[in-house]
C-alpha cells in the first residue's frame, strides 16, 4: 500500500474528524522503523489539515524523530524502565536514546502524552516508579500520562501463531494497584490519567 | 426525582396486566345497529364518537393528576370491531401467547361470541377491504411481496402542531359555524363531492362537542370523588382536576397543567375515535410547552418539580395505552404493546432558529427517569443544537433503554421542503412513528405498508415466480441463466418491482378510498389544518399536505445479493448462474464453501465499499422512481421511507435462501443497516456507506448501531457518540439510534428471562423489552454487530 492509498482511507472520515477535532494515529509495531513511509503519511495528513499522533517507543536516531516531528501534533510515547540494565534486559535496547529524544521533544514544546504499560513485576516497583516520577517531573509541559494496564488479549494472538507466550503467569494490576500508582504519580506532579487519553 | 405519587403511579403502570375490553366494542355495536344507514358515513362517525365520550367510563386513579383513559381502566385495551373484528379463535390466541399477551375475561369472550362477532360479520371494514383487492394483490401480499397497514388499522399517522395550546374546541366550534353560514351563502363548486362539506363539518362540530363533553364527566367525577375524599391534600387536587377539566378542552389552557390535560384529551379523542396508525403524539411537546413553563415560575404558580411530576404523570398515562391488538396473521409481523409514540425535543423553531429550551433538558429528565416503554423520545438535531443537548441524551442512550433516537432535524425540513411543504410549515415538523417525517399538524402521512425488495429479486430470479409456492408474482422477465450481463439481471428486477408497486398502489387507491367513504374521521379533522377551512375530511384531502409512503425493507440485503451476483457471476465469473440457482434452491444444502464464499468474499454493504455502494444506490433509484411522486387519492403523493419496524424478520422467513450467503427464512438486514455482521470497517464506514444513499428523497431511514457499555462508561466514550452523530449528520444522515448492551447480557437474559424484565433494547424505530420479543429476534439483536470501538 501507498501512502497514498493510506491516506485516501484516512481522508474518507473526515466528517467525522471536522465534528471530533480527530484524526490519523500513526502506530505499529514501531512506526519510526519505516520512518520515511510514516513521514510521508503524517505531511499528507498535515497538508490536507488532519490532526495527527504518533505513537511511538521513541527507539529511534534524534535525525529520524527531528524529520517527522514538525507534522506530529500530539506524541504518544513509550516509557518503559528508567533503568537501561532492565529496559536492555526485558526490550532487547537500550533506553538512552528514547529518554534523550523524549526531553528534546519536550524541550522544543512538542504535545507529549507519556504511555507507561505497568506490568507487574516488571516496571511497577517502588524504584522504577520513583524514578518515573522524577524523570517526568522534570520534563516541561507534559500534556498527560496514561497508565496502560497489563493485559493477556495478546495470549490468544500468539496461540494461533504457535509461538509461546512468554508471560502466561504475569497477572493483569489490579484496578486498587492502578489507582495507587496513579495516584503516587500524581503527587509528584504529573497528569495522570488511567485509560487511553489524549 | 420521582415523588412517592409517581413512583406508584408508575409501578401499577408496569404491573398492569394488559387486558380486552369490550366496552368500545359494545357501545359502538350498540350505536350501529340502531342508526346506521339512517345517518351519512360523516355523521354516522361523529355520532358514533359523540356516543363513546358520553357513555365510556371515567377513570380517574387515586393518584392521577393528569386524568383519562382510553378503556375503562390503565391497560384495559378497547378494540375497534367497526375495522376489525378478532373471532374467538384470535382472542383465545391473545390470551394465551406467550409474548405480548392480552387477558381476555370469560365474559369478554361470552359478549364477542353472542354480541360482537355476530353483528360485524361481514360489515368491518377489514372484509370490505379484502373483498375489494384483485387476485394479483392477494397474491402479492399472501407472499409476503408487501404487507397493508391499513388492513386492520385505519390511517390516521399524523402528530399535532401547537394549536391546541392557543384556541379551545369552543373556538373551533365558533370556525365550523362560519364555514357553515359561507357555504350556506354561496355555492360549493364541489357540491357533487361524494360527501356534502354540510356533513363533514357538522359531523366535525359533533366531535368537538363530544370531546367537550368527555371532559366535563371527568370533572363530575373528580367532584363526586372530591365530595367524599377525606385528605384534604387529595380533595384539593380532586377538586382542580375538576377545574382542570371544566376549562379544557372547551377552552385553551391557561397553565402548564391544563396544556397537558389538554393534550390529553385530544389523544384519547384521537385513539379512540380509530384506531389510527400510529404514534399520534404531541410532537414538539418543549416548545408547546415553554411559554406555560416560563409563565408559571415567573408567577409563582409552579415549579420545576411540579412540572416535572405533572409530565411524569402523562407519560403514565401514555405507557398505560398497550397498542390495540392485532388479529390473524399480521401478529406475526410486529408483536409489541408499543404503538410508536415519539416524542421529538429540541429541533428548529418556526423562525429556524435552535429550538432546545429549558422544557428540553426537563422532558429528558423524565424520559431518563421514567424509563417506560411509551412514549419513545427523540432528540432533534440541527447544527444549531448546543452539543449539551446531544450530550445530555448519549448519557441516557448509555443507561441502555434504547432511547432518545436521534434525528437530523436540518435534514428533516430539507426532506419536507423536497415535498413540497412550506419551509415554516417544514421547521414545525419533524419525525414521528419510526423514523417517519411529517408537516405537525398539517398532514395527512401515512404509512400503507413494508414492501420486500429482496423477494422482488428473489421473483426476478425465478421469471416472476415465487419459488417457495410455485405461484406468479409477478411478469415473465426470462429465465435468468439466459441473460447477457448484470445489466439484464438489474432489468428484470426493475420490472418486477414496478410491476409490484403498482399492484401496491393500485390497492391503496381502492382502500384509501374505502376510508374516505365508510371511516371518516371527524374528530382527527379538526386537528389538522385545513379540513375545517376546506370543509374536507382527513381521510378525503382535508389536509394541507397529504402524503403516501410505501416503506422499502431490506436494502443491506438486496445490496449484498446484487453485489455477490455481480462479482461472481458476471465481474469475477467464479460461480455459474445455474450453480449459484441450484444453491439457493436447496438453501445451500452440500454448498456450504459456496455459501461462505458468497459470505466472506463479497463486497459487502456497509463498509464504504463503492463496490458494493454503489448497487445500494441503484436499488434506491430503482425503488424512488417507481414510487415517489405518483398521485394518491387525496391531492397528494408518494414518496419512500426505509425503515423495517419488525418485519424485515417476517419478510426474511418468506425468502428463500439469498445470494449474500442467507439461509431461507433468515431475517432481512434492518432498515438501512448492513447484514447483520456484514460490517467490518466499524460505525463510521457503515454511516459513510449509509450516508451514500440520498437521505433527502425519503421520508426518513432507520440506523441501527450497538454499543457495548464499557465503551460509553467515561467521558470520553460519550463524547466520542456525540462526535459520531454529528459526523452522520454533517454527511447527510436522517437517523440513528444505539443499543447499548454487551451480547452476554442478552444472552443471558435470553437464558434467564425473569432477572431481565426490565432490559430495554432499541428494536427498530421502538424500544421494547427484549424478553417480550420472539426467539429469532432475540437472537438478532445478539447478532447485530457490536462495535468495539469508535
Amino acid at each position: 500500500m501507498s501512502a497514498e492509498q493510506v491516506l485516501g482511507e484516512v481522508a474518507k472520515d473526515a466528517a467525522f474528524y471536522a465534528a471530533s477535532g480527530g484524526g490519523m494515529t500513526v502506530s505499529g509495531g514501531e512506526p519510526l522503523l519505516q520512518a520515511d513511509f510514516t513521514a510521508a503519511l503524517l505531511a499528507g495528513a498535515k497538508r490536507q489539515g488532519f490532526h495527527t499522533a504518533l505513537d511511538t517507543c521513541g527507539f529511534a536516531s534524534w535525525e529520524t524523530v527531528d524529520a517527522v516531528r514538525r507534522d506530529v501534533d500530539v506524541f504518544l510515547y513509550d516509557v518503559k524502565l528508567l533503568d537501561d540494565a532492565r529496559h536492555r534486559a526485558f526490550t532487547g535496547v537500550t533506553n538512552v536514546p528514547i529518554l534523550s529524544n523524549l526531553r528534546a521533544l519536550c524541550a522544543a514544546g512538542h504535545r507529549v502524552v507519556l504511555r507507561v504499560p505497568v506490568i507487574p513485576g516488571v516496571n511497577d516497583d517502588a524504584g522504577n516508579l520513583a524514578a518515573l516520577a522524577a524523570f517526568g517531573a522534570g520534563l516541561p509541559h507534559l500534556a498527560g500520562v496514561d497508565l496502560l494496564p497489563y493485559h493477556h488479549i495478546g495470549a490468544d494472538k500468539y496461540a494461533r501463531l504457535d509461538r509461546a507466550y512468554p508471560m502466561p503467569d504475569t497477572a493483569p494490576p489490579s484496578a486498587e494497584r492502578m489507582t495507587e500508582i496513579a495516584r503516587f504519580l500524581g503527587e509528584h506532579g504529573l497528569p495522570v490519567g488511567t485509560g487511553p487519553g489524549r | 426525582m420521582m415523588t412517592e405519587r409517581v413512583r406508584r403511579l408508575r409501578r401499577e403502570s408496569l404491573e398492569a396486566r394488559p387486558a380486552i375490553s369490550t366496552e368500545r366494542a359494545e357501545l359502538v355495536t350498540a350505536f350501529y345497529r340502531e342508526h346506521e344507514g339512517r345517518l351519512s358515513p360523516p355523521l354516522l362517525r361523529a355520532s358514533c364518537f359523540a356516543h363513546l365520550m358520553a357513555h365510556q367510563t371515567v377513570w380517574i386513579g387515586p393518584d392521577d393528576l393528569i386524568v383519562g383513559e382510553k378503556g375503562p381502566a390503565p391497560k384495559a385495551t378497547p378494540t375497534y370491531p367497526e375495522l376489525c373484528c378478532h373471532s374467538l379463535a384470535d382472542l383465545d390466541l391473545l390470551d394465551s401467547r406467550e409474548k405480548i399477551p392480552f387477558a381476555v375475561s370469560p365474559q369478554a369472550r361470552g359478549v364477542y361470541e353472542r354480541e360482537i362477532i355476530p353483528f360485524w360479520r361481514g360489515r368491518s371494514q377489514r372484509e370490505h377491504l379484502f373483498a375489494a383487492m384483485t387476485d394479483e394483490w392477494k397474491a402479492a401480499y399472501e407472499a409476503g411481496v408487501f404487507t397493508e397497514f391499513m388492513e386492520q388499522r385505519a390511517p390516521g399517522h399524523t402528530v399535532l402542531d401547537d394549536k391546541i395550546y392557543h384556541r379551545g374546541m369552543r373556538a373551533v366550534v365558533a370556525d365550523i359555524d362560519r364555514r357553515l353560514a359561507d357555504l350556506e351563502r354561496t355555492a360549493d363548486p364541489d357540491a357533487l363531492m361524494t360527501m356534502p362539506r354540510q356533513d363533514e363539518l357538522h359531523a366535525m362540530r359533533i366531535c368537538a362537542e363530544a370531546l367537550i363533553r368527555f371532559a366535563e364527566r371527568h370533572a363530575e367525577r373528580a367532584r363526586e370523588l372530591a365530595a367524599t375524599e377525606r385528605d384534604p391534600a387529595r380533595r384539593a387536587e380532586l377538586e382542580r382536576v375538576a377545574e382542570v377539566c371544566t376549562r379544557v378542552p372547551a377552552e385553551a389552557p391557561r397553565d402548564f397543567h391544563e396544556a397537558l390535560q389538554a393534550y390529553w384529551f385530544v389523544h384519547l379523542g384521537v385513539t379512540t375515535e380509530l384506531n389510527t396508525w400510529d404514534a399520534f403524539s404531541p410532537g414538539r411537546l418543549d416548545q408547546h410547552l415553554a411559554p406555560f413553563y416560563a409563565r408559571g415560575l415567573a408567577d409563582g404558580s409552579l415549579t420545576r418539580g411540579r412540572a416535572e411530576e405533572l409530565l411524569q404523570c402523562l407519560w403514565i398515562k401514555f405507557n398505560n395505552q398497550p397498542a390495540p391488538p392485532k388479529v390473524g396473521v399480521t401478529a406475526a409481523e410486529s408483536g409489541t404493546y408499543t404503538d410508536f409514540a415519539q416524542i421529538g425535543f429540541g429541533g428548529l423553531t418556526r423562525e429556524g432558529r435552535d429550538g432546545t429550551n429549558d422544557v428540553t433538558y426537563l422532558l429528558l429528565e423524565v424520559t431518563e427517569e421514567m424509563r417506560l416503554l411509551q412514549p419513545s423520545a427523540s432528540v432533534q438535531v440541527s447544527a444549531a443544537s448546543p452539543d449539551a443537548l446531544l450530550r445530555r441524551a448519549a448519557r441516557i442512550i448509555r443507561t441502555g433503554f434504547g432511547q432518545p433516537s436521534l434525528f437530523n432535524a436540518d435534514r428533516i425540513v430539507e426532506e419536507l421542503v423536497r415535498q413540497g411543504k412550506s419551509l415554516e410549515d417544514a421547521r414545525c415538523g419533524g419525525s414521528s412513528g419510526c423514523v417517519e417525517v411529517g408537516a405537525f399538524g398539517k398532514e395527512n402521512y401515512n404509512l400503507t405498508g413494508y414492501f420486500n425488495l429482496p423477494k422482488v429479486l428473489e421473483l426476478a430470479l425465478h421469471d416472476g415466480v415465487d419459488p417457495r409456492t410455485g405461484r406468479r408474482l409477478g411478469p415473465a422477465t426470462g429465465d435468468p441463466r439466459g441473460f447477457a450481463g448484470f445489466d439484464d439481471l438489474f432489468a428484470a428486477f426493475e420490472r418486477q418491482l414496478r410491476h409490484l408497486v403498482d399492484v401496491k398502489v393500485r390497492g391503496n387507491d381502492v382502500i384509501e378510498r374505502l376510508y374516505a367513504s365508510r371511516m371518516p374521521a371527524p374528530f382527527l379533522s379538526l386537528l389538522i389544518d385545513d379540513c375545517v377551512a376546506r370543509g374536507r375530511d382527513y381521510h378525503s384531502g382535508g389536509a394541507r399536505y397529504n402524503t403516501t409512503y410505501i416503506q422499502g425493507v431490506g436494502v443491506g440485503t438486496i445490496t449484498d445479493c446484487l453485489s455477490a451476483l455481480k462479482h461472481h457471476v458476471y465481474d469475477e465469473r467464479t460461480l455459474t448462474m445455474d450453480a449459484l440457482l441450484a444453491a439457493l434452491d436447496t438453501d445451500f444444502a452440500g454448498a456450504e464453501r459456496l455459501r461462505l464464499m458468497l459470505v466472506n468474499r463479497t463486497p459487502r454493504y456497509g463498509n464504504d465499499d463503492d463496490r458494493a455502494d454503489a448497487l445500494m444506490r441503484r436499488v434506491f433509484e430503482a425503488y424512488f422512481a417507481a414510487v415517489d411522486g405518483r398521485p394518491n387519492t387525496k391531492g397528494g403523493r408518494y414518496a419512500i421511507n426505509l425503515l423495517p419496524t419488525t418485519v424485515h424478520v417476517y419478510f426474511g422467513s418468506v425468502l428463500g435462501a439469498s445470494a449474500d450467503g442467507r439461509h431461507a427464512g433468515k431475517p432481512l438486514s434492518e432498515g438501512i443497516s448492513p447484514v447483520q455482521g456484514a460490517d467490518r470497517h466499524g460505525p463510521t464506514a457503515v454511516m459513510r456507506s449509509a450516508a451514500k444513499l440520498d437521505h433527502g428523497r425519503t421520508g426518513g431511514t432507520l440506523l441501527n448501531q450497538k454499543f457495548t457499555p464499557a465503551l460509553l462508561a467515561d467521558d470520553a466514550g460519550l463524547e466520542g457518540l456525540v462526535k459520531l452523530v454529528r459526523g452522520y449528520f454533517a454527511l447527510g444522515g436522517h437517523h440513528v439510534q444505539f443499543n447499548v448492551v454487551d451480547a452476554a447480557t442478552l444472552r443471558d437474559a435470553q437464558a434467564h428471562p425473569e432477572e431481565h424484565r426490565d432490559l430495554i433494547v432499541r428494536v427498530a424505530g421502538y424500544s421494547d423489552y427484549f424478553c417480550d420479543l420472539g426467539r429469532s429476534l432475540q437472537d438478532e439483536i445478539i447478532e447485530r454487530t457490536e462495535h468495539a470501538s469508535i
